[in-house]
């Protein structure tokens, strides 16, 4: 399988400030990414690198086998709708088309039209006046009708109602169900994208703390409850990411790859947000694949 | 033709819940051999979830035996498929409504009967009667 985005390295420095560090990761082909971590974590930063917007202070990025920023026809590959989806206001949505159609050398018209006409937008009326869900979608409609092999979007549902969300969302997995899509979305909440999502990334204070395929990474961490542990290791586990105790229990949340070996211990499933939050919980703690070189050609990172 | 729901507070994984549904519309007789399941756009469109999940589902029922996907068109329930017999069918629910009866004439409440159902069927299953 072939990787949409593989990051070996990357930081991003702000004078001396880094805005992300150390982030290795490889997205495979047509996963649907869900981005996860608290504000500030470096989401929008990873996002911009990706689309070229702002290039690596150190390690190497590379997005559909190109270099971001440095290769002039990967744009065309790529759809961004950033955080607010920023629209020229004064434009109708017609407008807003035709300038999609006029700017873009592979643009999709059809797609375009048929999307704002499900949507029930009216071509005349002014950007400026549509809803927050209305306005999401004809950022949804640009980006898609470039027809873009990788489609990123920052926080795309920060600022819908619940029913624009999930208008938003079957829309967006009627396109990935449609064909070869790579998505990319960023939320500070992973309730709203559990369902859409196959692939987790977590980013906690500059870092990636959790990268993989979500399968597999609830396959691999159990809730274990058992007799309190006096620091005694548990058979079977590979590690303890979180752990409570009272006087005769303890609880622990651990990362394992087979079956626990010791019958004092009642494993349990574990839910998707629970081990979102147990991670940011404890920055510590990290669940990532070993890093992957990008190319021959990658830098060096200090 | 069936509609998909999904409970969100069930904790039972989304292609699993897609996967219990056929078997129980399949079971019921709401789905007959040769009766296509919804295409993985029309559930994603409805259902705001990931086409893998709903793939993964349909592969799933797949090896089961209980639905055949045809390349190009979709996916059906396969000829071979049956449900109960519904004279059987009906004599059963007759006699479970009846110890239904006697067990709230004993004084259990649906919560108790529920519990007794759910011990007795673990039992049979480890007995291997069922």
């Amino acid at each position: 399988m072939t990787s949409a985005l593989i990051a070996t390295g990357v930081g991003k420095r702000y004078r001396r400030l880094w805005a992300l560090r150390d982030c290795n990761i490889d997205i495979p082909d047509g996963r649907v990414v869900a981005l996860v971590g608290p504000n500030g974590a470096g989401k929008t930063t990873l996002l911009h690198l990706a689309a070229g917007l702002l290039s690596p202070t150190v390690g190497t990025m590379r997005v559909l086998g190109r270099t971001p920023g440095r290769d002039v026809g990967l744009l065309a590959d790529i759809g961004f709708v950033a955080q607010d989806v920023p629209l020229y206001r004064s434009f109708s949505v017609g407008d807003m088309l035709e300038f999609g159609r006029r700017t873009n050398s592979r643009w999709d018209h059809d797609l375009a039209s048929t999307r704002i006409e499900r949507a029930r937008i009216d071509l005349d009326q002014r950007v400026g006046s549509l809803s927050g869900g209305q306005r999401a979608q004809v950022g949804l409609t640009l980006a898609l009708a470039k027809r873009p092999r990788l489609l990123l979007l920052d926080e795309p549902l920060a600022s819908l109602d619940p029913l624009a969300r999930r208008e938003f969302l079957q829309s967006l997995m009627g396109e990935v169900a449609e064909g070869e899509l790579t998505v990319v979305l960023s939320s500070h909440l992973i309730t709203d994208l559990e369902r859409v999502c196959d692939h987790l990334i977590v980013l906690s204070a500059s870092r990636t703390q959790v990268a993989g395929d979500i399968d597999g990474l609830l396959a691999s961490h159990r809730i274990v409850v058992g007799p309190r542990r006096e620091g005694a290791e548990v058979r079977g586990v590979g590690s303890v990411v979180q752990e409570s105790h009272t006087d005769r229990q303890s609880t622990l949340l651990v990362r394992t790859d087979g079956p626990i070996l010791d019958p004092a211990w009642a494993e349990q499933e574990i839910g998707l947000e629970e081990l979102v939050l147990a991670y940011l919980g404890h920055p510590d703690a990290t669940a990532l694949p070993q890093p992957k070189l990008a190319t021959a050609e990658a830098e060096v990172s200090p | 033709m069936i509609e998909f729901r999904l409970s969100p507070r069930s904790g039972v994984a989304t292609y699993l819940q897609l996967v219990h549904q056929v078997r129980h519309a399949v079971r019921l007789g709401i789905l007959h051999p040769g009766d296509q399941l919804p295409t993985v756009k029309e559930v994603v469109g409805s259902l705001a979830i990931n086409p893998n999940t709903v793939l993964k589902a349909y592969r799933e029922l797949e090896r089961d035996g209980l639905v055949e996907g045809r390349p190009g068109v979709g996916t059906f329930v396969r000829d071979s498929v049956h449900g109960p017999p519904p004279g059987n069918h009906a004599a059963l629910r007759r006699s479970l409504e009846r110890w239904l009866r006697n067990a709230f004439e004993a004084g259990l409440d649906a919560e108790d009967a529920r519990a007794l159902f759910e011990t007795s069927l673990q039992n049979s299953r480890e007995e291997g009667v069922a």
